[in-house]
């Protein structure tokens, strides 16, 4: 034990004097989050659009002003002619633009229809549609604004509800997947260098011919990195909540164990790692490539596994950072009790079985 | 059991149908300075290794402290002290730390590590430079630190593989004056080395050619037996029968 406890003091001391470690280990998960909770937003606002009004009457002037009130939408300078429209799109300093023809309020006045034309930049198709749609609504408000009393025969009005996120808080949907990329980076991959440095400088020799058994090496490797991983963790949390405005929703100690259980599974993974290599590089290329990727791809937090070709949804089924999202976002978002992740926290613990058997089987042939 | 600090006996490590070390035999006496030369490939790392308990023989038997290498690994791995050809102290630790992690590997108690690495620290003129990092010690200082601390923990035997490489005659007569202060404190030292200067400060040395211990004597004996003047000359004169090709 007190042997144990030296070497967990020594390997405190590697990474507190390496400032790149330091690095990955604190900077990370704080650029990850802002990144991902303000930068990389999904959600659509303040974007430019410019109307050619040909009509000027009461309707036309009421469905701009309704635009300008929008925080969606950033309103430009109207425009006199098509040719104005297309060289705003070209500088891209508007993604849409509305059109009325003359005689719009005649039109709507003696036929009871009258066209309005959208037009929006389609070469960002999701932000295309966004926009159309909220166009839409603006134009469908306007309209009930003036049939108020008007009754239709039959009327289907959906009551729509984003549950578990109602103020529809874009970051939510990352956390969960941040917590997982930085748990495979700081567990993975900073173990299993940590562990091939040894035998880069020679002084696993040492260590092997010490009294020290190499179980207890792996240990005294893997505790460091478990400590700081739950204090990421613990600032993710925190960074999550008054940053963010995350709300979390589930149990604490919940969300704790399942937290440690999946970094277990990424040290399982770095001292795996550390053992089938021999060069600092090739542990860091393995655990970045290896690892990192299918994390970003086959987690589902940044594209839909359902949308995927059945093949790499076969593979997304051996990527433990997959299960580990699904549970925290059960019980951190939806605050779902464990008698919903319990299937996953046993894949997770099977997974980290088998991860630590083969790693400690290889460790000990390569004594012989 | 014996006087004797290592006792092998057609000790034999293959691989494949390549015996890399067959059946050596020699004994080395407690405080006793044993060279154990070679060309490269000869087969003296993998000898080492299996003394050292790092690896298991295909055949022979072997005590080291006696304790028996097939059984008694991990006793012959607490009464050993190691110091292989590569730097092996942590760079970015200072000098005492580093003496508290492997004083801690060995088992020593705190109080005992403050003590004897006091003491040690201020032998080794080191005691100003005890809280700088190692990797700042320029390199003669650094090996004749990791020589003191292979033997920090008190080990009955010493192996040291090629522990002068890339060290200047002087700094290397130092490190020698080292070797002799613990050959004096009863500590059996098992040294490899390419210095045939070296080879002359061991009591004795062993020769190994393809695998086998082809000379084992003083080196003056050896001299005589070869009849040259030069330790150089009886290690060319073996290493000419060489068929294996060094690495």
């Amino acid at each position: 034990m007190k042997q144990l406890f030296s070497f967990i003091r020594k390997e405190f001391y590697h990474v507190f004097r390496d400032k790149r470690t330091l690095l990955i280990l604190f900077g990370l998960p704080v650029v990850q989050i802002v990144l991902f909770g303000f930068a990389l937003s999904s959600e659509v606002k303040n974007i430019g659009i410019t109307v050619f009004d040909n009509a000027h009457d009461n309707n036309s002037e009421q469905i701009i002003n309704k635009i300008k009130a929008s925080p969606y939408f950033l309103f430009k300078a109207p425009v006199k002619n098509y040719a104005d429209i297309e060289e705003q799109f070209k500088e891209g300093s508007i993604k849409c633009a509305l059109i009325f023809p003359v005689n719009f309020a005649q039109e709507l006045a003696r036929s009871g229809r009258a066209q309005v034309q959208i037009i929006a930049d389609g070469a960002d198709p999701n932000t295309a549609t966004i926009l159309v749609n909220y166009l839409t609504a603006i134009i469908a408000d306007y309209q009930q604004q003036l049939n108020p009393t008007a009754r239709l025969n039959y009327q289907i009005i959906p009551e729509v509800r984003q549950l578990y996120n109602e103020e529809q808080n874009g970051s939510l949907n990352f956390i969960p997947g941040v917590i997982a990329l930085i748990f495979m980076i700081v567990c993975t991959a900073l173990t299993s260098v940590s562990i091939v440095k040894e035998k880069e400088l020679g002084t696993m020799e040492i260590l092997l011919v010490s009294p020290f058994k190499p179980i207890m090496v792996l240990i005294a490797k893997a505790v460091p990195y478990l400590i700081l991983s739950i204090i990421n963790f613990i600032i993710i949390l925190l960074l999550s909540v008054f940053l963010l405005h995350v709300q979390i929703r589930g149990s604490l100690p919940l969300l704790f164990a399942e937290s440690i259980l999946f970094i277990i599974t990424c040290l399982s993974l770095g001292l795996l790692i550390s053992n089938v290599t021999n060069s600092q590089q090739t542990a860091m290329l393995i655990s970045m490539m290896g690892m990192m990727l299918p994390t970003l791809l086959f987690t589902g937090f940044m594209f839909p596994l359902e949308n995927m070709p059945k093949i790499f949804q076969f593979i997304s089924y051996i990527v433990p950072s997959r299960y580990y999202y699904i549970i925290i976002k059960a019980v951190m978002l939806k605050g779902l009790d464990f008698s919903y992740v319990w299937k996953e926290t046993l894949i997770l613990t099977g997974m980290s079985l088998f991860l630590l058997t083969v790693a400690l089987k290889n460790f000990k042939t390569r004594l012989q | 059991m014996s006087e004797k600090a290592i006792i092998c006996k057609d000790l034999t490590k293959q691989f494949g149908d390549f015996k890399a070390v067959n059946k050596i035999s020699f004994d080395v006496g407690q405080g006793e300075i044993f060279g154990f030369l070679g060309a490269n490939g000869a087969g003296k790392t993998t000898a080492m290794r299996m003394l050292c308990g790092l690896s298991f023989p295909t055949s022979g038997e072997a005590s080291v402290a006696g304790f028996n290498v097939y059984k008694q690994q991990e006793k012959i791995k607490a009464n050993i002290g190691y110091m292989s050809q590569k730097f092996s102290l942590y760079e970015n630790l200072t000098t005492f730390e580093n003496i508290e992690f492997y004083g801690g590997v060995y088992g020593l108690s705190r109080k005992e590590i403050k003590k004897r690495g006091e003491d040690m620290v201020t032998m080794l003129g080191l005691a100003n430079e005890a809280k700088k990092l190692v990797g700042e010690l320029p390199l003669g200082w650094k090996q004749k630190l990791a020589f003191s601390v292979a033997i920090f923990h008190r080990p009955k035997i010493v192996f040291l593989d090629e522990p002068t490489g890339g060290v200047d005659p002087v700094t290397r007569r130092q490190f020698w004056d080292l070797i002799y202060e613990a050959a004096a404190d009863g500590i059996t030292v098992f040294v490899t080395t390419h210095y045939m200067d070296e080879a002359e400060y061991c009591n004795r040395i062993s020769i190994m050619v393809d695998g086998k211990v082809e000379a084992l004597d003083t080196p003056a004996s050896l001299k005589k037996e070869f009849n040259t003047s030069s330790m150089d000359e009886v290690f060319y004169q073996l290493a000419r029968r060489a068929q294996r090709s060094g690495d």
